[in-house]
């Protein structure tokens, strides 16, 4: 029987603010009726303001949602209601076979899965695939040798002077002409440095753009860094068609962030047995949750593939062995600050671009100073990476930790240290930005 | 020009300045000699690469420079259930705006808070900023949830400006005391009115002791508040400061200093405000009426004693005055003196010198005597004054009726025991219904009794069946959906189930049944 889940990661599959405030209407048991659970879904109906009730159905491992009420948001208020209510109050969603409805969409859904994970891309003609690829690597080549001209151009005309030259936007575009949106994108954040971290920037976009120029020389996994930071994006499938490592997935944490366009949850996770950390990217449109939900904690095993390059990291979720677990009651294993900013060192070593690492520090602090937030192990402090991180969330962190020392999971890096989740006396993970 | 023996200096400076006005600097770093320098610029962006990924790959971690400081004090209390702090964390996620089909959340946490509070849970700590920043915006919460969030929340709000509040609400009980006086000396103002707090309702007499110690150099707009800090544990013994206060440079601290005295029956000020009253009221024989003489000046004396030359709203000054001495005379006064009772008392006619038989002042004098009722938490007075429900509360006061005379009677509720206040009320609404019923709702202890609950859904059910519209009720409405007793929700669920489909009163029913199942399973999870 899965554990139920909390409400902070029920109200973190919420698509938007307003759906978790709708939501909270409809978590207890007066509008359900027919509620139950097998431990692989949940499902109940709802009375709405009509006369026939909403039949809501989740499947918990993925989790998939299905509702046959007309909201398009997803997932919708009566599902994650009924998560709610059956996270919150138990007895009012019993443990029951599915109602015949219910029955039906899961094993329609069953029966679709397969078909889906036996999709093949489509082969493409190999030589015109080769062309393509041939013509982008050399637009990408001159974009970067352009790049390269304009950044040497203003260490000429000195940093000081930063009217003399127009803004980055413009070169951010031609960065997205030659097809290297990752440059682009790190031009464009060019205009918006203070004086004193500009030349850094400066100095390790040459380098990046230097390396995109002659990438063909470079070793196989620092050329795929490369390529990566550059633009490049690799499929999921192609990824996954490679070798896989399985293992018991611990997740150590998750975070949302959103723009206009997309929101993209970022889900940690570290390997029991082998002790690989893991990053796992997911993605919304408006409107919509990204797709994967794991509960921090958890234990999910399965295949994981990892994208290529010097310091790998992101993965691509492949065959999933049952659902997620609930993990062990402690606290992950962590480090020291000083072992953590060795870790990062080394990281850092493998590929340069490398802004912060996956870290878990043991036995510290968090303390809040005249020069901003900071966490202590007694021996040594890493400040906290402020910018990344909500203000809320550093004060939830202070009071988990009433003052004392505690286990907490973020990513380490030259700005400092970003935290995401926060284990205390009772070793219950504590999400720090969601809610 | 001092050249910097840090090699990052030497490049930033060269770059801030530009290759064309600066040479390359010959940066001290390992692997520099492998730079091509054919091209200034971009060696100087190469070499400043070097340097940064030397740096990030190789930082040292700052040594700890002073330990963190004391963590918080350990709260004993049991930490609420699990269930109960998914709803709290519901609740405080649900801020703004409900909407839907149940009441707004925001009416539902006050409820919760106090309840969670007199269970004697704790919250868990990730809760406590958010259950801070709830209160912050809603001062009404302040003393549940700061109660609630207990030493962790005050340990917090002694790090964040935004939750200073905290350390200015006092809450009974809290296990911290003031140990010794050191903060009224040398603390804020918020923490020395909070030291005093605490000291008065442990130990009045030392309280009072430490007020008089640095009294004649306090502000006048300190020694208001440290004033009203002595209505905690108030008693004869606190007099003769309050007598002395009573000439104070400041007129607001007189003023409080009389409204503190003539709480106090026994006290000096009471017995000249009696004298007073016995002057501007007799019983005239046979004892078939009152006569009122209102006091011609206002000397000196009523002025020390607080009362005001001038009405603030532009009464009459002898109306004024008289109403003034009447509120603050001891109520005690008249069944001694003409040994009726209050009930015999509001029965009889009022008149003046002029003419026996003018109720002209009968209005002023049941008005100063209800002041004094709430004031002096008189249950007889209020009473009386109220009269049986559902009788119209003033009487004999004629067709025109001061607006400042129908605001009484929630005031006058309120002194009644709430059992009594509910009868009284449902009584009322039986008979009125709800249009006139809002403030003695407000002034009904909450959750409503069963037969208040009844009374109130009965009245709905009547405004529903005589076509009104449910948003003329909607003051009432946002009231009942807090202070409804759940053991309601089945009979409004009937009403949910008549009303015509779809129609704003189903709705209005279904929601308020929704509501009331929320609090009957919210209620719930604090029992364990």
């Amino acid at each position: 029987m899965e554990e139920r889940w909390s409400t902070e990661h029920v109200l973190s599959l919420a698509p938007d603010a307003a759906s978790q405030k709708a939501a909270g209407t409809f978590s207890t048991p007066a509008p359900w009726s027919a509620a139950g659970t097998d431990g692989v879904a949940v499902w109940g109906e709802c009375r709405g303001s009509g006369s026939t009730p909403y039949r809501t159905v989740v499947e918990l491992a993925t989790p998939a949602y299905q509702c046959t009420c007309p909201s398009r948001k997803f997932p919708c208020k009566h599902a994650l209601g009924l998560l709610l209510l059956w996270s919150g109050t138990p007895e009012a969603v019993p443990a029951a076979e599915p109602a015949d409805w219910a029955a039906d969409w899961l094993s329609a859904r069953r029966e679709r899965a397969p078909e889906a994970a036996a999709e093949s891309p489509v082969q493409a003609d190999p030589a015109a695939a080769r062309r393509r690829a041939e013509q982008r690597g050399a637009r990408v080549a001159a974009g970067a040798a352009e790049l390269r001209l304009r950044l040497a151009d203003r260490i000429r005309h000195g940093l000081a002077d930063r009217s003399a030259a127009g803004p980055w936007e413009e070169v951010a575009a031609r960065m997205v002409d030659a097809q290297a949106p990752g440059l682009a994108a790190r031009v464009r954040e060019l205009d918006g440095l203070p004086q004193d971290r500009l030349l850094e920037e400066y100095a390790m976009l040459h380098l990046l753009a230097t390396a995109a120029t002659r990438i063909d020389e470079l070793p196989a996994a620092l050329a795929a860094t490369v390529r990566t930071r550059v633009g490049y994006t690799t499929d999921a499938a192609e990824v996954l068609a490679g070798p896989t490592v399985r293992d018991r997935w611990q997740v150590l944490g998750s975070r949302d962030t959103a723009d206009d366009r997309l929101t993209t949850r970022r889900v940690w996770l570290r390997g029991a047995k082998t002790g690989r950390p893991a990053l796992l990217l997911a993605f919304g449109r408006p409107g919509r949750a990204p797709d994967l939900a794991v509960p921090t904690g958890h234990l999910l095993e399965a295949e994981l593939a990892f994208h290529p390059g010097a310091r790998p990291l992101r993965a691509a979720l492949g065959t999933r062995y049952g659902a997620p677990e609930p993990g062990p009651a402690a606290a992950p294993e962590g480090l020291t600050v000083a072992e953590a900013a060795a870790g990062y060192g080394t990281a850092v070593a493998d590929d340069p671009w490398l802004d912060a690492w996956p870290t878990v520090l043991a036995g510290v602090v968090p303390v809040r100073t005249p020069d901003g937030w900071q966490l202590t192990d007694g021996h040594h402090t890493v400040p906290v990476r402020s910018s990344a991180v909500p203000e809320a969330a550093l004060w939830r962190l202070a009071a988990v930790s009433t003052g004392r020392p505690l286990t907490v999971f973020g990513e380490y890096g030259h700005q400092g240290f970003a935290p995401v989740t926060a284990w205390a006396g009772d070793h219950r993970p504590i999400g720090l930005t969601t809610v | 020009m001092t050249t910097t023996q840090d090699p990052w200096e030497t490049l930033q400076a060269t770059a801030l300045l530009g290759t064309d006005r600066r040479p390359l600097p010959a940066a001290a770093l390992p692997l520099a000699e492998s730079v091509d320098r054919s091209d200034p610029a971009t060696a100087l962006l190469e070499l400043a690469a070097l340097a940064t990924v030397r740096r990030r790959a190789g930082a040292l971690p700052v040594t700890a420079a002073e330990p963190p400081g004391p963590p918080a004090p350990e709260d004993a209390r049991p930490e609420l259930p699990a269930t109960a702090a998914r709803r709290l964390a519901v609740l405080l996620a649900g801020r703004s705006n409900g909407g839907g089909n149940l009441a707004n959340l925001t009416e539902l946490l006050p409820q919760w808070l106090a309840t969670a509070r007199a269970r004697g849970f704790r919250p868990p700590p990730a809760l406590v900023p958010a259950l801070l920043d709830a209160a912050r915006a809603r001062s009404e919460l302040r003393p549940d949830g700061v109660a609630l969030a207990g030493p962790l929340g005050r340990w917090l709000a002694g790090q964040n400006p935004d939750w200073r509040y905290v350390l200015r609400t006092s809450a009974p009980g809290a296990p911290e005391q003031p140990t010794d006086d050191h903060l009224w000396h040398e603390g804020l103002f918020a923490e020395r009115v909070t030291h005093l707090t605490l000291l008065r309702r442990r130990d009045p007499a030392a309280g009072l002791a430490l007020l008089r110690s640095t009294w004649p150099t306090e502000r006048a707009e300190d020694r208001l508040l440290f004033l009203d800090a002595l209505q905690d544990g108030l008693s004869p013994a606190d007099e003769p400061f309050l007598e002395a206060a009573l000439g104070d440079r400041g007129k607001n601290v007189r003023a409080t200093a009389a409204e503190l005295l003539s709480t106090l029956p026994g006290s000096a000020l009471a017995r000249r405000m009696a004298a007073r009253a016995t002057a501007a009221v007799r019983l005239a024989q046979p004892g078939t009426h009152l006569l009122v003489t209102p006091p011609a000046e206002c000397d000196a004396a009523m002025q020390r004693d607080g009362i005001p030359l001038k009405s603030p709203t532009g009464r009459g000054e002898r109306a004024w005055w008289f109403g003034e001495v009447i509120a603050a005379a001891p109520l005690s006064l008249w069944p001694e003196t003409t040994g009726l009772t209050p009930e015999d008392l509001l029965a009889l006619r009022v008149g003046d010198s002029i003419d026996e038989t003018s109720s002209s002042w009968a209005d002023d004098l049941r008005e100063a005597w209800a002041r004094a009722a709430v004031r002096q938490q008189d249950a007889d007075w209020a009473r009386a004054l109220l009269g049986p429900a559902p009788v119209a509360p003033v009487r004999g006061a004629g067709r025109t009726r001061a607006p400042r005379v129908t605001g009484a009677p929630a005031k006058l509720l309120s002194v009644l025991p709430p059992a009594e206040r509910a009868a009284w009320t449902a009584a009322f609404i039986e008979v009125h219904g709800l249009g006139e019923a809002f403030q003695l709702l407000g002034a009904c202890g909450t959750p409503w009794t069963p037969p208040l609950s009844t009374a109130v859904v009965a009245a709905l059910a009547r405004a529903a069946a005589s076509g009104a519209y449910p948003w003329s009720h909607s003051g009432v409405l946002g009231m009942t959906e807090r202070a409804l007793a759940p053991e309601t929700a089945g009979a409004v669920e009937a009403l949910a189930a008549e009303a015509a489909p779809d129609s704003a009163w189903s709705e209005t029913f279904a929601r308020l049944a929704g509501t009331l199942r929320f609090r009957e399973a919210m209620l719930a999870e604090l029992e364990c």
